[in-house]
């Protein structure tokens, strides 16, 4: 029965998710119905040429890249806030947004005229392939000193506490940057910062795809060790865990996923911290074998729409998918939270 | 001869701490646990009874000699996982667990690589259940228990785990009194009949001289606070092992440690004192008064008891009960039964004085006292 409720479940999330993933499609500037989105996706050739264009090369990708940002910020939250045994874990503890952001900065800042440089990203030539290297090599060289350090360390509360400082650490060196940059440089980066799921096309969203993939699969595999986690350490040693393996784990796949879709998307917040809270308070169980794919769902869903919101049908304008993402998830949070009364998930 | 699981040999516990070897626990005598066994770790506070646990447990390493399960040392983490099962001090209470999936939880070490549970992994948990005596909780969130069901549901997790040994670190603290004998009670049931090694620290000496086939009791560092300089023992980490002083370790069955006043001399203070004839610790009654008992069974028992923390020193009263007079000190207190209600007879200087109970004896007593 408790079984059968949980595929009931997990069935239902995936046909909201097709259908948040359609009317992602429709929804923009141009209003493309639902009817026709069907045509051009699964006949071809027929239907107007300039919306084939627009679905195909603009709003797939988009969407494309929005359910595998919502996969994966969701579940590597999810990683931290077990590993940590921390309700406000998110995948930017370690540092490796921070790290993404700190690459980023150092490119857009350092010098040239960010104005072409801007230009050249939107325009999706070599411009945004430097800003995604240099994100990449931010994050990963965090990554890398998160690791050299973890293997120090007992306890995983300490890695929180290096995580946090690392954050500050990228942050400071990201401010000196800006406070030594002129306003437009500044500005170029704080756009990058509000996040975008549009920027990713062609061969950045291959890789964006094995990216996730890959991190996705080492988050699975560590489903095992994360629950033998909830006991805390002492206990998961005690049951034959090697954690400090199974930290390098899920440090690594934290950082492919963090680290890859902050490069590609720019920061995206608010999704690592409550979609595993969603899952949770859906789904009542602790069991990672459950949540993950909860949270995959849950996450992909949750960003399709918030990204539905952020272009609003009708209007002309759209709103930094960051900035909706916080907006409309917080208070879901919330009301759930307060709704349920089940507030001591972590205690 | 029962089959021997975990045997030490010249085991050093300590840790490391800025590069220096801090010994907590040296000169241990070869430590056996036998299938079958169960074993009471006793200490005073900060005398290293957990750190002794965990490193047999293999969570913390030795600082010497080794540790061989079943006659073998260095067993990887998942080996050793399928041998010791643990009960730790630490709090589980968040994560929005249920019972169920925490006693399952324990089939860790035996589950598929993806925490998949074979239909042996169930009859394992189903067993767990029964054993410690969990069944109408397994619906439960695991932060709705109260200390001694949570107690007993670790002590589940531990059993689905399905190892010969278990060890389990002051088990009995936070409970309440009937809660802490019926944990001992399925701990014993546990030894005898499925045949485990059990090794558990306590601060409960009663019940563990009551169940415990073995006592190891760890000696403190002499009472002293141990973050004194010298409670805690340095050694350098050149320097040969005979140079640390060790803790002193006493095992033995617990008659036999009481008999030979181990118990006095490792728990005794001045403000604290080991009867050994009731095997129970006692507050010294300050400036205490002798007074003669005479009387037997539940009565003269508990009025012992109540004469002794109003604080009177009692003196036997069964060996000369005519020889009563000069020394009787205060003076007689005699304790009969009559018509199935218990009575008492105070008597001294020639009167007697007849009480109901003991709150009106203790209080006539004390007037007595206090007018002569």
């Amino acid at each position: 029965m408790k079984v059968r409720l949980r595929r009931f479940r997990l069935g239902g999330l995936l046909l909201l998710l097709g259908l948040a993933f359609l009317f992602d499609l429709s929804s923009g500037p141009i209003r493309i119905p639902l009817r026709d989105i069907f045509h051009l996706l699964f006949s071809r050739g027929s239907g107007d040429p300039t919306w084939a264009f627009i679905v195909r090369s603009i709003r797939l990708p988009k969407a494309i890249t929005a359910v595998l940002a919502g996969c994966g910020l969701s579940v590597s939250g999810l990683q931290m806030q077990t590993m940590f045994r921390n309700p406000l874990a998110e995948p930017g503890v370690l540092g490796i947004t921070a790290g993404a952001s700190f690459g980023v900065a150092a490119v857009m800042l350092s010098g040239g005229s960010m104005a072409t440089l801007y230009a050249i990203r939107e325009l999706g030539s070599p411009g945004s392939w430097l800003i995604a290297g240099a994100a990449c090599v931010g994050a990963g060289l965090v990554m890398l000193l998160v690791l050299a350090l973890s293997s120090r360390l007992r306890d995983n509360v300490l890695m929180l506490v290096i995580g946090l400082m690392m954050n500050s650490i990228t942050v400071a060196l990201t401010s000196i940057w800006q406070y030594f940059s002129n306003p437009e440089e500044v500005k170029e980066y704080l756009l990058w910062t509000f996040g975008s799921l549009g920027g990713v096309t062609g061969l950045q969203l291959y890789i964006l795809t094995a990216i996730v993939i890959v991190g996705l699969a080492a988050v699975f595999l560590s489903s095992k060790m994360l629950d033998a986690l909830l006991l805390g350490e002492n206990y998961a040693r005690s049951m034959g865990l090697t954690v400090k393996r199974a930290r390098v784990i899920i440090v690594c796949s934290t950082s492919l996923l963090a680290g890859g879709i902050t490069a590609f998307c720019g920061p995206i917040g608010f999704m690592g911290i409550a979609v595993p809270h969603l899952a949770r308070l859906l789904f009542n169980t602790s069991s990672h074998r459950v949540l993950m794919p909860a949270s995959c769902l849950l996450g992909a869903i949750l960003l399709l729409a918030c990204d539905c919101i952020a272009q609003w049908p009708g209007t002309q304008t759209v709103l930094p998918i960051n900035i909706i993402t916080s907006l409309v998830g917080a208070p879901v949070v919330i009301y759930l939270l307060v709704r349920k009364k089940n507030l001591n998930i972590y205690r | 001869m029962m089959a021997e699981l975990l045997h030490t040999r010249e085991l050093v516990t300590g840790y490391h701490q800025g590069g220096r070897r801090i010994v907590v626990s040296g000169d241990l005598p070869e430590l056996t646990i036998g299938a079958g066994q169960l074993i009471c770790l006793l200490g005073p506070n900060g005398s290293g009874k957990s750190t002794l646990l965990r490193t047999l447990a293999g969570l913390q390493p030795a600082l010497g000699g080794r540790v061989e399960i079943e006659g073998r040392v260095g067993l990887s983490s998942a080996e050793l996982a399928k041998k010791i099962s643990l009960v730790l001090t630490d709090r589980v209470t968040g994560n929005n667990l249920d019972v169920y999936s925490l006693v399952a939880l324990g089939r860790y070490p035996w589950s598929t690589w993806l925490g998949g549970l074979r239909e042996a992994d169930r009859e394992a948990i189903h067993r767990a259940i029964i054993a410690a005596d969990i069944g109408e909780l397994l619906g439960r969130k695991v932060f709705t228990l109260s200390d001694g069901e949570s107690q007993k549901v670790m002590l589940a997790r531990a059993l689905s785990q399905d190892t010969p040994i278990l060890m389990l670190d002051e088990p009995t603290a936070h409970l309440d009194l009937p809660s802490r004998i019926r944990l001992m009670r399925i701990l014993h049931r546990l030894a005898r009949e499925l045949d485990k090694g059990i090794l558990l620290s306590t601060h409960e000496l009663d019940l563990a001289l009551q169940v415990a086939d073995e006592v190891w009791l760890l000696e403190g560092g002499g009472g002293v606070a141990r973050s004194g300089a010298d409670a805690v023992r340095v050694d350098l980490p050149t320097g040969s092992r005979s140079g640390s002083a060790g803790v002193p370790f006493h095992k033995g069955t617990p008659e036999d440690l009481i008999l030979e006043g181990i118990f006095e001399a490792v728990f005794a203070r001045e403000d604290v004192i080991f009867d050994r004839s009731s095997g129970v610790f006692r507050i010294p009654p300050e400036g205490q008064m002798p007074i003669r008992l005479e009387g037997v069974g539940v009565e003269a028992f508990w009025t012992r008891r109540a004469l002794q923390r109003a604080g009177f020193a009692i003196m036997d009263g069964a060996a000369g009960a005519d020889s009563t007079g000069g020394g009787a000190g205060v003076g007689v207190v005699r304790v009969f039964v009559e018509a199935g209600r218990p009575g008492w007879l105070f008597e001294a200087g020639g009167e007697s004085k007849r009480f109901d109970s003991i709150a009106v004896l203790l209080d006539g007593l004390h007037r007595h006292t206090h007018l002569s």
